[in-house]
C-alpha cells in the first residue's frame, strides 16, 4: 500500500501555519449537517468531541465508561509539557521539538512533533481558562517542574493529578456541549467494529453493556480515541479496562497498525508482589528529581538498606550518566534497573526491585520539605506495601505503561481508511521510539482541542457522503459478526477464566517481547502465542448471559484480541532488527549496553497490514527523514 | 486467611436483590480489596456461577469508579481511601463483611453493587463549567491566582465523583459533590462571571435527579476518599445565597 503523509510543504516551523491556510474550510451554516462519532472520551477523545461540537458539527460521543470522567487519562499523575519558558531557562518550542524527537530515538515524524511543540502553549492557556488549578508560584503565576529527563522546568502540574484535573477540564467543556445537546453521549458502550461503505469510515457497532444489546451507529466521519494496549502484557499501570479492542478491530478494517512493538516500560512503579497482583502503581517520575536510584554493590548483599554504608551501595545511574543521573529518559532508566537485577544486585524479596532513596533530600531539606512535595505518593506506597519510605528507601521496578505505537495515521491524523481519524494514545504519531514524560497529555489534548478541529473539516468539505442509514448491508453484516463473535465466546463454556488466559499472555510478553527482546526470544513467542489462542477458542469460560451486564463477557472480547495483536507486536519486534528507544534488542547494543540504531536499514515506521488470523501482516514502510534534528546516537552521559 | 463474604445480588435494576454468603479462602492480608473479590470471582466462575458484578477501572483511587458499602461504611472503615485503595491487612481472620451498592434514589442499582450515577454528570451539565470554547483565551499568566487560593481550589477539585458521600447522606444528598465543583469555580476569578447561574442551576438539578437535601450531619466528608471538607458546602450555601439575593 503507499503510505502518503501528507506532510505539508515548506521549512518545519511554516508547516502547518502553511496547511491550515490551504485547508478547505465547511461553511459555518453547513457544519451542523456533518455527523461525527467520537469513539472514546479520555483527553484526546474529550477535547475533540467538545471542540467539534463548539464549531457546531453534531457530534455523537460515546466510551464503555460510566462517564467520560472515568477515562484512563485520570490517573495521569505528573504533568503537562509546554515550552513557555516561565523560568527563562532557555527553554522553546525548538527545544522542546528537539528534544521530543531526540527522546523519541529518531523514529517519528519531524513534522508532527514540531506541530506538538506549537501547539502545546495553547493547551496550557486553554486549561487554566476552564479553571484548571494548576500549581502556582507565591506571587500567582504558574509553577514548573523538570520532569522525565528534560534539563528545563516545562511541566505543568496539579499535585500528583494532573490528568484528573486535565480531564475534568475536559470533560466539563464536553458535558456542556451534552447539556446543549450538541454532542450526544452514550454511555457504558463498547465499540466492537467499524464499518466502511465504499471505502469512506461511515459507522461503529456498539454493544450496550447495561443490557447487551447490539446498537449501530452512522457517521460521516469516527474519531477514535481508545487508548493504549499496554495491557496486553495483563500486568501494566493502566486502568483495568484499558484495552486495544476499538483499534484492533478497525484494523481488522483495513487501518494499518504502525509499531506496535514500540512499548513503554516506566521505570519507577511499585514491584509486583504475588501472583493475585492485578494491577501494576506508578510512583510518579517526579521523585526521581529529588530521590537517589541505587542498589548494593555486592551481588546478593540482603542486608537491610540502612546497613549498606555509602561506600558499598551502587548509585549506578549517577555513575554511568552524570549529566543525567537519576534523570535520564525512561528507557534508559529502566534498562539499567534490569541489568543490574539481572546480575542478582535487585533487592527485596523477589529482588526484582532497586532502591529509590529521599534520605539525602530529608537530610538536605527537611522531612516537611519531602511531604509537602511528595506527601501523597509516599502515603500512597505505604497504603500498597506497609512501609515508611520516610524511613526505608522505597523499592521501585520498571513495569509496561505505554505504548508509542497505534494506528497509522496522516499528518491530518487520519488512518489508512478515509474518514477514520485517531487521536492520543491511540495513534502512532509523535513520540516516536520512546515517549519523554508530560508528553501524552500534550499530544492528546493538542491532538483533540487544536489539531482535529482543523483536519476533519478539510476531509467533509471535500468528500461525497451518499446517505447511508443502520439498515445498510454493510452495518447489518458487521452486527452480525460481532453477535457471531459473542456467542462463541458465551458458549464455548471451557474450564479456564479469562484472566488465566490473559496472566499466561502476559507472562509471555514480559518474557519475550519486554525490556529486552531477542530473535530466540520472539521466536518463541510467536510460537506459544498462536497456541494459547487457540486453547482461549477451545476453553475459555465465560459466565453469564449476554444480554446484561456481564464484566466477564467484556474481558474476553478484549483479550481475544491482545491474543491476535500480541502476535503482532512480536512480529514487528523480530522485524525490527535495531535496538531503538523501548525496543530493545539484546543483539544490537552498544559496548556500554546503550540502544544501537541501525538507521540506514529501520529509519522508518513500520505499518503493518492486517491478513487474516495467525498469518503473517504485510509490512509498509513510510520512511522517516530527518531535515531538522541530525540523527545522532542518544547520550545522556 | 479466611473470610466470609455477605454480598448483594440483584441480576438487573428491575429484580429484587438479596444477600448471598460466599466463603473466601487464602485471602493474603496484601491483597486489595478488589483483589480479594477478583479471587472470589474466579472461584464462583470456576463453579459455573455468575461473579459478583462491580465497578472499578484504575485501581489507584482517581477514577471513582469503584465504590461498596463495606459493613456499612462507603468505602469501608478506612479513612480518605477509595475502595480499589482498600488492603485486606485491615480485616481478621474469620471476619464476615458484608458488601451493598451505594443506596439512593438517584443511584439505581443496575447488577449487584453497579449503580447508575450519571445523575452526577447531569447535575455538572447544569452548570459545572466554565463558558470558555476551545481557543481565543489569553495567555495562561493573564490570570494570576494566589497560591493559597489555587491550593483551595485544587482541595475542591480532587473530587473523583465516586457519590460516596450520598451514599454516606441519611438524605442521600449530593450537596458534597455539589459544593466541591461550585466551590472550585467560586474561589477561580474564571469562574467568576457566571457564578449566580451556576449555583442555582446546579442545585436545581441536584433536586430535579431525586437527592435529597443537607442537613448538616456530615456523614459525608466522613467518608469522601479525598477528604473533601464541608467547608466547601458552606460556600455553596454563601453563593446560593448571594444568587438568590444579590
Ligand atoms: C499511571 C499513569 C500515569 C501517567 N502520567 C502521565 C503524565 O504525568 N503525563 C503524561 O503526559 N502522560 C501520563 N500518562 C499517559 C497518559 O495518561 C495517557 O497516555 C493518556 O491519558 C491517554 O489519553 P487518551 O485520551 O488517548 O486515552 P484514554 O484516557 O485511555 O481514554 C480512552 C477512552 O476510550 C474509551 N474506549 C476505549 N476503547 C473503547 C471501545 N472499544 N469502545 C468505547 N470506548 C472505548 C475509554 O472508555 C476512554 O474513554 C500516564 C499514564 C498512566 C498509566
Ligand atoms: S465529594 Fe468525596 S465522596 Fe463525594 S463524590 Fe466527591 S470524592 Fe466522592
Ligand atoms: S477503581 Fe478507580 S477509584 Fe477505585
Amino acid at each position: 500500500m503507499e503510505l502518503n503523509s501528507k506532510i505539508p510543504e515548506g521549512p518545519v516551523e511554516k508547516k502547518w501555519d502553511n496547511h491550515r491556510f490551504n485547508m478547505k474550510l465547511v461553511n459555518p451554516a453547513n457544519k451542523r449537517k456533518y455527523h461525527i462519532i467520537v469513539v472514546g472520551t479520555g483527553l484526546a477523545g474529550a477535547s475533540a468531541a467538545a471542540s467539534l461540537a463548539e464549531l457546531g458539527y453534531n457530534v455523537t460521543a460515546m466510551s464503555y465508561h460510566e462517564s467520560p470522567r472515568r477515562a484512563h487519562s485520570i490517573a495521569a499523575q505528573g504533568g503537562i509539557n509546554a515550552p513557555k519558558n516561565y523560568k527563562n531557562d532557555g527553554d522553546s518550542i525548538w527545544r522542546l521539538f528537539y528534544d521530543t524527537v531526540k527522546g523519541g530515538d529518531f523514529r517519528a515524524r519531524e513534522a508532527n512533533v514540531y506541530r506538538l511543540a506549537q501547539v502545546s502553549n495553547s493547551i496550557i492557556d486553554q486549561c487554566v481558562a476552564q479553571g484548571v488549578p494548576f500549581a502556582r508560584e507565591y506571587g500567582g503565576l504558574l509553577d514548573n517542574r523538570s520532569f522525565g529527563g528534560a534539563q528545563v522546568s516545562r511541566t505543568f502540574y496539579a499535585r500528583g493529578q494532573t490528568g484528573q484535573q486535565l480531564l475534568l477540564g475536559a470533560y466539563s467543556a464536553l458535558e456542556r456541549q451534552i447539556g446543549k445537546g450538541q454532542v450526544k453521549f452514550f454511555d457504558r458502550r463498547e465499540m466492537l467494529d467499524l464499518v466502511v461503505i465504499d471505502g469512506q469510515a461511515r459507522g461503529v457497532i456498539t454493544r450496550n453493556l447495561r443490557d447487551g444489546s447490539i446498537e449501530s451507529h452512522v457517521a460521516d466521519a469516527v474519531i477514535l480515541g481508545t487508548g493504549g494496549y499496554a495491557n496486553t502484557f495483563y500486568l501494566s499501570t493502566n486502568a483495568k479496562a484499558c484495552s486495544g479492542t476499538a483499534i484492533w478491530r478497525a484494523h481488522k478494517r483495513g487501518a494499518l497498525f504502525a509499531n506496535p512493538c514500540y512499548t513503554q516500560i516506566h521505570p519507577t512503579c511499585i514491584p509486583v508482589a504475588s501472583d493475585y497482583q492485578s494491577k501494576l502503581t506508578l510512583m510518579s517520575e517526579s521523585l526521581r528529581n529529588d530521590g537517589r536510584i541505587w542498589v548494593p554493590k555486592k551481588v546478593g548483599d540482603k542486608r537491610n538498606a540502612k546497613d549498606i554504608p555509602e561506600d558499598e551501595r551502587d548509585y549506578y545511574l549517577e555513575r554511568r550518566y552524570p549529566s543525567f543521573g537519576n534523570l535520564v529518559p525512561r528507557d534508559v532508566a529502566s534498562r539499567n534497573a534490569k541489568a543490574v537485577c539481572d546480575e542478582g544486585r535487585g533487592v527485596g524479596d523477589t529482588g526484582l526491585a532497586v532502591y529509590l532513596d529521599f534520605a539525602d533530600a530529608i537530610k538536605r531539606n527537611g522531612k516537611a520539605w519531602v511531604e509537602e512535595k511528595y506527601g501523597n505518593l509516599f502515603d500512597m506506597y505505604h497504603e500498597i506495601t506497609n512501609e515508611n519510605a520516610y524511613e526505608t528507601p522505597m523499592r521501585i521496578y520498571p513495569a509496561v505503561h505505554y505504548t508509542m505505537g497505534g494506528l497509522w495515521v496522516d499528518y491530518n491524523l487520519m488512518s489508512t481508511i478515509p474518514g477514520m481519524y485517531v487521536l492520543g494514545e491511540a495513534n502512532f504519531s509523535d513520540h516516536g521510539a520512546n515517549r519523554l514524560g508530560a508528553s501524552a497529555l500534550m499530544q492528546g489534548l493538542a491532538d483533540g482541542y487544536f489539531v482535529i478541529p482543523y483536519t476533519i473539516g478539510d476531509y467533509l468539505a471535500s468528500s461525497k457522503f451518499p446517505k447511508v442509514g443502520t439498515d445498510h448491508a454493510a452495518f447489518k453484516d458487521a452486527q452480525r459478526g460481532v453477535d457471531e463473535l459473542i456467542e462463541k465466546l458465551i458458549s464455548t463454556r471451557g474450564t479456564k477464566t479469562v484472566d488465566e488466559f490473559h496472566k499466561e499472555l502476559g507472562k509471555i510478553m514480559w518474557d519475550y517481547c519486554g525490556m529486552g527482546r531477542n530473535e530466540a526470544g520472539l521466536k518463541k513467542a510467536l510460537e506459544l502465542i498462536p497456541k494459547l489462542r487457540d486453547e482461549f477458542w477451545k476453553n475459555v469460560r465465560v459466565p453469564g448471559s449476554s444480554k446484561s451486564i456481564n464484566p466477564e463477557l467484556e474481558k474476553a472480547g478484549r483479550v481475544a484480541d491482545f491474543m491476535e495483536l500480541a502476535e503482532l507486536m512480536c512480529q514487528d519486534a523480530l522485524h525490527r532488527e535495531e535496538s531503538c528507544g523501548g525496543h530493545f534488542r539484546e543483539e544490537y547494543q552498544t559496548e556500554e549496553g546503550e540502544a544501537k540504531r541501525n538507521d540506514e536499514r529501520f529509519s522508518y515506521a513500520a505499518a503493518w497490514e492486517f491478513n487474516g488470523i495467525g498469518q503473517p501482516e504485510v509490512l509498509n514502510k513510510e520512511p522517516l527523514t530527518f531535515e531538522n534534528v541530525k540523527q545522532a546516537q542518544r547520550s545522556y552521559k | 486467611m479466611n473470610i466470609t463474604l455477605e454480598a448483594w445480588r440483584q441480576p438487573d435494576q428491575k429484580s429484587a436483590g438479596q444477600f448471598v454468603k460466599y466463603k473466601a479462602t487464602d485471602i493474603s492480608p496484601d491483597m486489595s480489596f478488589l483483589e480479594m473479590l477478583d479471587a472470589v470471582n474466579t472461584m464462583i466462575v470456576k463453579r459455573g456461577e455468575d461473579p459478583i458484578a462491580f465497578d472499578h477501572d484504575c485501581r489507584e483511587g482517581i477514577c471513582g469508579s469503584c465504590g461498596m458499602v463495606i459493613n456499612g461504611r462507603p468505602h469501608g472503615t478506612e479513612r480518605g481511601v477509595a475502595t480499589c485503595q482498600l488492603y485486606m491487612r485491615h480485616f481478621k481472620e474469620g471476619d464476615t463483611i458484608t458488601l451493598e451498592p451505594w443506596r439512593a434514589k438517584a443511584f439505581p442499582v443496575l447488577k449487584d453493587l453497579v449503580v447508575d450515577r450519571t445523575s452526577l454528570d447531569r447535575i455538572i451539565q447544569a452548570g459545572g463549567y466554565v463558558s470558555v470554547d476551545t481557543g481565543g483565551v489569553p495567555d495562561a499568566n493573564c490570570i494570576p491566582i494566589s497560591k493559597v487560593i489555587a491550593e483551595e481550589a485544587m482541595d475542591a477539585a480532587a473530587c473523583i465523583g465516586c457519590g460516596a458521600c450520598v451514599a454516606a447522606c441519611q438524605n442521600s444528598s449530593a450537596m458534597l459533590f455539589v459544593s466541591a465543583k461550585v466551590s472550585q469555580l467560586a474561589l477561580l476569578p474564571q469562574g467568576y462571571a457566571e457564578r449566580k447561574q451556576r449555583v442555582e442551576k446546579m442545585v436545581a438539578q441536584m433536586d430535579a435527579e431525586g437527592f435529597g437535601g443537607c442537613t448538616n450531619t456530615l456523614a459525608c466528608e466522613a467518608e469522601c476518599p479525598k477528604k473533601i471538607s464541608v467547608t466547601h458546602i458552606a460556600r455553596l450555601n454563601r453563593e446560593y445565597l448571594i444568587a438568590k439575593v444579590g
